[in-house]
């Protein structure tokens, strides 16, 4: 029997769920890594050879990298593990969350401080 | 006898206790936010509970994905303040009563919901940032706190129907204890809240506000929702509102009890990538 997941057409939305748990295990515990202040340090110094260090696929490596939330996202990451990436960069939550959504900084806090995004955003 | 004296609900955005720690409350962005809850102090200070029962989600900082509990509940003697990836908190570390947590946790598992016991548990800004905004800035907490997780980060995630139930098997395990204490129980969390792709932002007052309505007064109805609900309509991180169904079944309706009084009722746009909602529920005896 299917399981239920009702969830698989929201726009613009990936549920975290078992599957993609265990898909961004890897990933999401790299992040957890950087609540210590000394692997934040090393990180920082050398990102790639900090990366190397933990089981993650490639493309999970260069999403990170390339700091493309969207793509850690994708590929099994959660947005309270990859927030750590964002608290290392000395980004705000909202800075994060508006680079997902192709907006400017600005036009992202904007749009917040207007009432945020429309709740019928996307649906057909 | 323990006995509920009240549930406390609010969000606890982590942008909220970042606005604390650097002195941005009288910036114009902060201003109405905190100004929402200048009644709610007041109120705590009149009606000052024993211990706080707090329901909130752990945000990947206690729980890896080594371990996911569905329900943990803290029976430590103290919790520190967590390095959420920017250094801890500056606010004081939280006392635990594992007495009574202990307590509730027999009981409770008793009344077969399977809890998660947690003797050793760094809090993150879901516990912390409701605490500041109901007590501000003090040296000490004035009371212990028993920090109650619930999942809502890794779906599936619990019922609405079972988070309802949840509190209407705490209130009985905090009335079987036999010291006289004045437990309050908070939900925290929620609120419109998409923090991810390109639908981030997402924000649903109708929704919120008809959650509220219904959380004070037909609190079964509101546990009957289902997830995909709050997903489509509130956002993908809107299920964290399931938390507040934890708080509410302990109150004393749902026991056969009068309904709740409302003391305080508050909701504001926006706060960072949120929405704010706040209710504070007395018991009427």
């Amino acid at each position: 029997m299917p399981l239920d997941k009702p969830y698989l057409d929201v726009p613009g939305t990936t549920i975290f769920d078992a599957d993609q748990s265990r898909k961004g295990y890897w990933l999401n515990q790299f992040c957890m890594s950087l609540m210590k202040p000394e692997n934040r340090e090393r990180f920082k110094k050398d990102e790639r050879a900090y990366l190397d260090e933990w089981a993650m696929t490639e493309e999970q490596k260069q999403a990170v990298l390339a700091r493309d939330l969207n793509r850690c996202i994708q590929l099994g990451g959660n947005i309270y593990f990859l927030a750590k990436i964002g608290a290392t960069d000395g980004k705000s939550f909202q800075q994060m969350a508006g680079s997902m959504t192709g907006m400017s900084e600005e036009e992202y806090r904007n749009m917040m401080i207007g009432g945020g995004r429309d709740p019928r955003w996307g649906r057909s | 006898m323990a006995r509920i004296t009240a549930s406390v609900f609010t969000s606890h955005v982590p942008a909220i206790g970042a606005a604390l720690d650097l002195g941005k409350t009288a910036e114009p962005y902060w201003q109405p936010l905190f100004a929402g809850y200048e009644k709610s102090k007041q109120w705590i200070r009149d009606n000052p509970p024993d211990v706080v029962f707090l329901v909130f989600n752990d945000h990947a900082t206690a729980f890896s994905l080594d371990m996911i509990p569905t329900f943990a509940i803290g029976c430590a003697a103290e919790f520190p303040v967590a390095d959420e990836g920017w250094g801890p908190r500056p606010v004081p570390k939280v006392t635990g009563h594992p007495e009574l947590a202990a307590h509730i946790a027999q009981s409770v598992i008793q009344q077969d919901f399977d809890l998660t016991l947690v003797n050793k548990m760094d809090v993150d800004h879901g516990l912390t940032v409701p605490l500041s905004l109901m007590y501000g800035q003090p040296a000490a907490w004035p009371c212990p706190v028993i920090p109650f997780h619930t999942n809502v980060v890794q779906y599936p995630v619990p019922s609405g129907r079972r988070c309802l139930a949840l509190g209407q098997a705490i209130r009985r395990a905090v009335e079987s204890f036999d010291q006289d204490l004045k437990v309050q129980i908070w939900g925290t969390g929620g609120m419109s809240h998409q923090l991810q792709g390109p639908r981030a932002g997402l924000i649903n007052k109708e929704f919120d506000n008809a959650f509220l309505d219904r959380l004070i007064a037909d609190p079964k109805a509101q546990a009957a929702v289902p997830h995909i609900d709050y997903v489509r309509e509130a956002g993908s991180e809107g299920i964290e509102l399931v938390m507040w169904l934890i708080a509410r079944g302990a109150m004393g309706d749902l026991a056969g009890g009068p309904p709740p009084r409302l003391a305080h009722r508050f909701y504001h746009v926006p706060a960072s990538n949120t929405a704010v909602g706040h209710l504070i529920l007395e018991e009427q005896t």
